[in-house]
């Protein structure tokens, strides 16, 4: 429990320059890395009080549950064939090949997409068969839910394309391995958020 | 490995630099300035608060005189009052303006970790104050649904501002979250990556845990706010009934059905309760630090200051539902929250003794920032005691919604935590500007402001046992209450009319300092943290020069035995001699 061992110094008696510890200039984590957990931890939170509050409503008379489209699962299909092709793309970064790692970047970018217009698609069917928003809490919370995680797939898309920009123009593959690790760590833990909407939205 | 990144760093920093008097001033991305903008905009802000707060008392104290003061403006004064005070003053001002100024100058970094990202914080927060600021202007004004925006009434007609208003402050609040996510992101991998060399976790001042601290408790609530934000605008656009129960509105059935409007509450104040802390936390560590300067002696109980703080932290997450003992909960969810409520006032109350033994055979110098920080503990003392009563159900359910909550919160959360912040803006004032401020008008600024709040919110208590209702615009059939009981909210008015009025003294001496005041030396007070140690007072981009300073001891070596100077810098290696005059000019008195 390094932490702890941290926090139970005797700052007064020792002096002089001493090792800072795991964090701080030596650290092991460079500083993007550090506030991307934090970010996932917030988004975390966001999410689990989404959940909270849809169990909690769940439990009221007038929910009445929502389909769950097929369509739902060729999605998270895409979702998982994005974060793989991720993560294996900054895999490919450290044998610095440049083409893989574009091509790489190029598909798991597209399937990110696909799963984007899949969401949108879903969206459409239900309207179609008449589950409106407003119908009922258990339709409200589907589009809210789903739209919500979706914004955070297209900020992803954003960071991503800066990367795609940037390799195109022509930049060094060294100085974009770190982007693209965090690409693949967001990739994965939006993965992970999915996969735990999903199944709470087919349990009900 | 840790001389490559500091070169890595000192090169960016370099082709950062500004240029023009935009890129110095207006898009700044240097953490300094953005700590000033963030500021001003706050204090500008507040002063809107207060003069809400004010037009709220003349009603009350001198009932139906002003015509311009009716039923509506009169509970969206109050809404926005709240508002505005808790989130768009205190929370920025320490974190945006405190956080971003002290933080990386105590622990020995350049700049922010993410300097464009700051400056987009603030930019954000900018924003989200212009569209709170613009419901004032749009057909049916601000809301007025209280500044807990309980459902149902908040979005129904009949509310003040359910149109537009409402909208507005739900759309200023999701800006909010948004900035305030990217300053505390910055905040929290600051503070963990960019310390100096030589500044261990348990070196670095308290101010710098409690603001780390307090940002993660930030990041960890917020979301619960923007969950309630953005589900109560699918209720109000898009007709989703997440929180509208089924209501008949004259006369007819509305189309929303079956929503808990008690689950608005659970997750509100899942974030207002560690807002409160969010708040407090900052303003604990801000006061050790002043105190122990002013002192000169070290913080008493280091090590238990920094874990009542990460307790503090990590309880104020379990107790919210003490928020709403009236709204109706299962006794043993009433029993678990009083229980953890009550528990909180440990760590609490062991920063309050630390305080106290700090100053205990210090060498009190009763400077403006110290006399500031002695108010704060008698402030804090007597709105924690009342918390100890309300935390309790069976004394909360009558007293909750009398005066005797507002005479609480206002002393633990509101007075408080201004103390704090005025002793800390005069403390720091000579650093941040180069300037000294005018004592004498200071002094009057204390004794106006600390006397002037008692003189408020003591009576309160008062009125509150008594059973004068709290949130009503008049008070109707009080016959229940002694004519004296009565006059004193009469007093209460005058007296908070005459404290609003003598901030401007505050301001006065603000804008005085600036042209007329004498030039600050580097370090007035004696300090032994990093940013009393900049080469260039006020610090310059970079703030360090050329050489990054390095840490030898903690940040409390005051009164040191033997030592030839009351205090040694934290910059100053083991066994060497440190005296003033190597440094810089003698301090003032």
């Amino acid at each position: 429990m390094g932490f702890f061992k941290d926090i139970s110094v005797k700052p007064w008696q020792q002096q002089g320059v001493i090792d800072t510890g795991r964090m701080g200039p030596e650290a092991i984590f460079d500083s993007p890395r550090v506030a991307l957990y934090f970010l996932i931890m917030a988004i975390t939170t966001l999410f689990l009080l989404f959940g909270f509050a849809y169990i909690l409503r769940m439990g009221l008379s007038d929910w009445r549950a929502t389909p769950e489209p097929d369509l739902l699962w060729f999605n998270t299909l895409c979702l998982v064939l994005s974060s793989v092709v991720l993560q294996w793309t900054s895999g490919a970064v450290k044998d610095g090949s440049r083409t893989s790692v574009f091509f790489g970047l190029i598909v798991s970018g597209s399937f990110a997409s696909i799963f984007l217009l899949g969401q949108w698609l879903v969206w459409q069917q239900l309207v179609e068969q008449g589950y409106y928003l407003s119908s009922n809490p258990a339709n409200s919370f589907f589009f809210l839910i789903t739209g919500l995680h979706g914004l955070h797939m297209l900020g992803g898309l954003v960071v991503w394309s800066k990367v795609v920009v940037k390799m195109g123009r022509g930049d060094d593959v060294d100085s974009l391995s770190s982007s693209i690790q965090l690409c693949a760590v967001y990739w994965h833990f939006l993965l992970l958020l999915w996969v735990a909407l999903f199944y709470l939205l087919l349990s009900t | 490995m840790a001389h490559a990144a500091i070169a890595d760093t000192d090169h960016e920093q370099h082709l950062h630099d500004p240029q023009t008097f935009i890129t110095k001033y207006i898009y700044s991305q240097d953490h300094k300035v953005i700590a000033i903008q963030y500021g001003i905009v706050a204090i500008g802000v507040g002063l809107v608060a207060l003069v809400l707060s004010g037009m709220m008392r003349l009603q009350l104290g001198f009932p139906n005189s002003f015509e311009f003061i009716d039923p509506n403006s009169y509970y969206q004064f109050i809404t926005m009052h709240g508002m505005i005070m808790v989130i768009y003053l205190l929370t920025a001002l320490f974190l945006g303006g405190f956080g971003n100024y002290l933080i990386p100058l105590m622990i020995g970094a350049r700049d922010m970790v993410f300097p464009f990202l700051n400056m987009l914080s603030f930019w954000f927060y900018f924003l989200s104050v212009l569209v709170l600021m613009s419901s004032f202007f749009v057909t049916g004004g601000p809301t007025g649904a209280g500044w807990t925006l309980y459902p149902p009434a908040t979005i129904l007609p009949g509310t003040p501002g359910s149109d537009m208003g409402i909208i507005l402050m739900l759309v200023s609040l999701t800006i909010f979250i948004i900035a305030f996510t990217m300053g505390g992101l910055n905040y929290v991998t600051t503070v963990l990556q960019a310390r100096a060399r030589g500044m261990t976790l348990m070196r670095m001042p308290l101010t710098v845990w409690s603001i780390f601290t307090a940002t993660i408790l930030g990041l960890l609530a917020f979301p619960a706010l923007l969950v309630s934000a953005i589900m109560m605008m699918f209720d109000k656009l898009l007709g989703s009934s997440f929180f509208m129960p089924a209501v008949v509105s004259a006369g007819e059935n509305l189309a929303y059905d079956g929503g808990s409007p008690i689950l608005f509450q659970h997750l509100f104040w899942f974030f207002g309760h560690p807002e409160v802390y969010i708040v407090a936390l900052p303003a604990f560590g801000l006061v050790s630090d002043v105190l122990a300067t002013h002192a000169r002696k070290s913080i008493f109980g280091y090590r238990t200051m920094v874990w009542a703080i990460i307790a503090i932290g990590g309880m104020s997450f379990i107790v919210w539902a003490h928020h709403m003992y009236v709204s109706g909960m299962n006794p043993y969810f009433g029993f678990f929250f009083a229980t953890t409520t009550l528990m909180i006032a440990i760590p609490t109350a062991i920063k309050v003794y630390n305080w106290v033994l700090t100053l205990w055979k210090g060498d009190i110098h009763l400077t403006v920032p110290m006399l500031f920080c002695i108010a704060f503990i008698f402030t804090f003392i007597n709105g924690g005691l009342t918390g100890l009563f309300l935390g309790n159900v069976t004394v909360d359910v009558p007293l909750s919604d009398t005066y005797f909550v507002v005479a609480h919160f206002h002393m633990v959360m509101g007075v408080s935590p201004v103390l704090v912040l005025y002793a800390s803006i005069y403390h720091w004032f000579p650093k941040i500007t180069g300037k000294m401020y005018h004592d004498g008008l200071a002094k009057v600024h204390f004794w106006f402001t600390f006397l002037g709040a008692y003189a408020i919110y003591f009576p309160m208590h008062y009125l509150g046992i008594e059973g004068l209702p709290r949130r009503y615009f008049a008070m109707g059939d009080t016959d229940f209450m002694s004519d004296t009981a009565m006059a004193l909210n009469a007093q209460i008015t005058i007296a908070a009319l005459i404290v609003g009025v003598a901030q401007l003294l505050f301001i006065a001496n603000v804008i005085w300092s600036l042209r007329y005041g004498k030039k600050a030396p580097s370090n007035p007070w004696g300090s032994t943290s990093l940013e009393w140690q900049t080469p260039q007072t006020p610090p310059a981009h970079g703030n360090w020069g050329d050489k990054l300073p390095e840490v030898h001891r903690w940040a409390y070596d005051y009164s040191v035995p033997g030592a030839d100077e009351d205090f040694v810098p934290q910059t100053v290696p083991e066994g060497e001699e440190f005296s003033e005059g190597q440094a810089e000019p003698a301090r003032t008195a």
